[in-house]
């Protein structure tokens, strides 16, 4: 199976070969690095940028503007920051001309904890990126959903935010991304580069197919009737990981995948609440206007009667950074024992 | 007959080699823009309109700009990435006074943002004029993807970017010198800065120690020039100098033009004529009169002809519909999608 990067690479792969896709630019982006998690290796658009932020984001809105695809990374979202009015003139530039100008293109960047990143590659952003609007918003948690999403970016004509959860870009999937060949070695040897010189390497690219997942559905991983778990991201295989452990201890709790954050798949967050009555909210980002405290404020407006139990969030730490030792960064980031922690609450609490 | 006001002109001096300059189309278009702008002022200080900020000052050498733009939409066409004191550039490329004065007056029927924005900063998809933001400086940094996209597609338009003087002490300046100058991909971009001294009320002196602005764009080897940009037939010739540069070594090019700042920061200053300043159109209608290419009653005829123009445009927005509050959620998105959550 392939890891995230993998399939990050092949669906920028067939974005460039079937997708239209022109530009994938950022820092170390291009040979012979291929990005720092190497989701950029071996493909034929790419290029390396000056160190400068502000000059990528730039270049995409231009890009966009004049309907060229393109795909631009910042190496972390930790300095993102400093693009941040760009990123507001990204998403309202269709609103402000009144639908002249869409702006088709996708940053993506790397997020959240988990590689002992320290203070500055450690942070969220989907708190963040949930605050601009005209953006849409997504992050997978798998490397076929990876892959799905990334080619539904490449077919938008508004502006996607691919957030990639770092801790997860080494983890393989559970699925067959369709065209890739089953054996990982085989994969492996085919399309990531060699240690040394990679002068002379070429990928061989496997015969990918065309597999899409729609901005702004979620995806029910595990199925339960006590408690809905709502996550995304990095934290999504926790929280899978804690309801299957609670299912050994009689509890059967049902986990959603959001993928996409804005839009968000209401209807299926909505549906399953009713059914279990119970819901956690589950992310990174820090605590404080988090994405999750809008769900959970959604979630009393329209469901307060249909609940057992007070809906919760689970969030980062309400702090101004993640400390380099483990202590520090698990006592700040939730983390399986507070998942099953909360859980556990969550389940119990009588109303 | 008729005044024939599209026929060259061959002025400068008699023993220059004839430039072909259309002056008397340049005046007609710089009165047009100045009266624009002065009713859009008199919009503002009626009570009838929210804020104004705009360019009179630059005409003389904005509307020599607007009028060497290869105009039209698509990469082989040029990319404008201009600001809030751009009007000139876009009155002499066809902008109507009516365009400028439904922005003003914010109502539904302003075609660059749909009574969103605020005056002067257009939006225009058929000319590729890219939208006008009020953040200072941004443009500089997407003109890059602009130009980009043409040098790859090796198509025949280019990029052309403006701001002013004291903008350039934001990185985004820095970020297109650097992305537009990297070796083996420099791009075709004419790079633009008038320099009307100021920022807002603070003068350029007590923050910049660099000399020239165009110094700076020297440091990373792109070709460089300095004008009197309250000069039409130096501004003229040195943008046509520049433009054909860039269209044929598709590389860029800096251009800084010395311009005025006729009425203030914007309405928030007073938006009153700065006596001080010096005034392009009177200095140019002066040559204009000497050389006997125009007379002083077809001058004035232009400028009752643009007084009427603004009269009438300013009634024609009067009777024209707010946009609905239904429409905020128009155009979130491309092709309209939902962008409510409350929808989702």
């Amino acid at each position: 199976m392939a890891n995230f990067a993998q399939a990050i690479r092949m669906a920028l792969h067939y974005g460039e070969e079937h997708l239209g896709l022109k530009d994938i630019f950022g820092q170390d982006v291009g040979p012979p690095l291929g990005g720092v998690f190497t989701a950029t290796q071996g493909l034929k658009t790419t290029w390396n940028t000056p160190l400068d932020e502000r000059g990528i984001i730039g270049m995409a809105m231009g890009l966009a503007l004049a309907k060229s695809r393109c795909v631009a990374e910042i190496q972390f979202c930790d300095y993102i920051f400093n693009t941040i009015d760009l990123l507001k003139i990204v998403g309202n530039t269709c609103w402000a001309s009144y639908g002249q100008f869409s702006m088709p293109m996708t940053v993506m960047t790397p997020v959240g904890s988990g590689i002992r990143g320290s203070i500055y590659h450690s942070h969220s952003f989907d708190a963040w990126a949930t605050r601009l609007p005209g953006w849409k918003i997504v992050m997978p948690s798998n490397p076929l959903d990876a892959y799905g999403l990334m080619l539904a970016a490449l077919k938008e004509p508004n502006p996607v935010l691919y957030l990639k959860p770092k801790a997860l870009l080494r983890v393989r999937g559970e699925e067959l991304i369709p065209g890739e060949p089953s054996d990982e070695k085989e994969l492996r040897s085919m399309i990531d580069a060699p240690l040394g010189d990679r002068s002379k390497w070429k990928p061989r690219w496997p015969k990918l197919e065309e597999y899409i997942v729609p901005i702004g559905s979620g995806k029910i991983v595990r199925e339960g009737d006590q408690a809905t778990v709502v996550s995304y991201g990095r934290l999504l295989p926790v929280c899978k990981q804690a309801a299957d452990q609670l299912g050994s201890e009689g509890h059967n709790v049902e986990v959603v995948d959001m993928r996409s954050l804005y839009p968000y798949d209401w209807q299926m967050i909505k549906k399953s609440i009713q059914k279990t009555r119970r819901v956690i909210f589950v992310a990174e980002d820090t605590e404080v206007t988090s994405f999750g405290e809008h769900l959970s404020r959604r979630t009393m407006e329209e469901l307060f009667y249909e609940l057992d139990a007070r809906p919760r969030v689970l969030a980062g730490k309400n702090l101004p950074g993640i400390g380099l030792n483990p202590v520090l960064e698990e006592a700040t980031v939730p983390q399986l024992e507070n998942v099953l922690h909360e859980i556990r609450e969550l389940v119990a609490e009588v109303p | 007959m008729g005044f024939d006001i599209t026929r060259t002109h061959y002025y400068s001096s008699p023993m220059a080699p004839p430039t072909k300059i259309p002056l008397i189309k340049i005046h007609d278009l710089m009165v047009k823009t100045r009266l624009l702008e002065e009713r859009l002022i008199k919009i503002y200080k009626s009570g009838e309109g929210f804020f104004w900020i705009g360019g009179p000052g630059q005409e003389a050498f904005d509307v020599p700009l607007g009028l060497q733009i290869k105009k039209g939409e698509g990469l082989n066409f040029d990319w404008l990435h201009l600001h809030y004191r751009s009007t000139p550039v876009v009155v002499a490329m066809g902008l109507e006074m009516i365009d400028g004065v439904r922005m003003m007056k914010n109502v539904a029927s302003d075609t660059s943002s749909h009574g969103r924005n605020f005056c002067n900063h257009y939006a225009i998809s058929k000319w590729n004029v890219a939208p006008i933001s009020s953040p200072i400086e941004v443009q500089y940094s997407m003109a890059m993807g602009t130009a980009w996209a043409q040098k790859r597609e090796k198509s025949k338009g280019i990029t052309i970017v403006t701001g002013g003087d004291a903008g350039t002490a934001e990185g985004d300046f820095a970020s297109c010198l650097i992305w537009a100058s990297r070796p083996g991909r420099e791009l075709p971009m004419l790079i633009l800065v008038e320099d009307n001294h100021w920022g807002i009320s603070t003068p350029f002196e007590g923050q910049h120690g660099e000399k020239n602005i165009a110094d700076r764009a020297k440091a990373f080897g792109i070709k460089t020039n300095i004008v009197d940009g309250n000069d039409v037939v130096k501004s003229w010739e040195a943008i046509e100098e520049a433009l054909d540069y860039v269209r044929t070594e598709r590389k860029p090019f800096f251009l800084q033009a010395s311009v005025s700042r006729l009425y203030g920061h914007s309405s928030a200053s007073g938006a009153n004529f700065v006596k001080e300043e010096k005034d392009c159109l009177p200095i140019f209608e002066a040559k204009l009169l000497k050389e006997k290419i125009l007379t002083k009653e077809q001058i004035a005829s232009v400028y009752e002809k643009y007084n009427k123009e603004s009269m009438e445009a300013l009634d024609q927005a009067r009777s024209e519909p707010a946009p609905t509050a239904e429409s905020i959620w128009d155009f979130v998105y491309a092709d309209n999608e939902n962008a409510d959550w409350k929808k989702f």
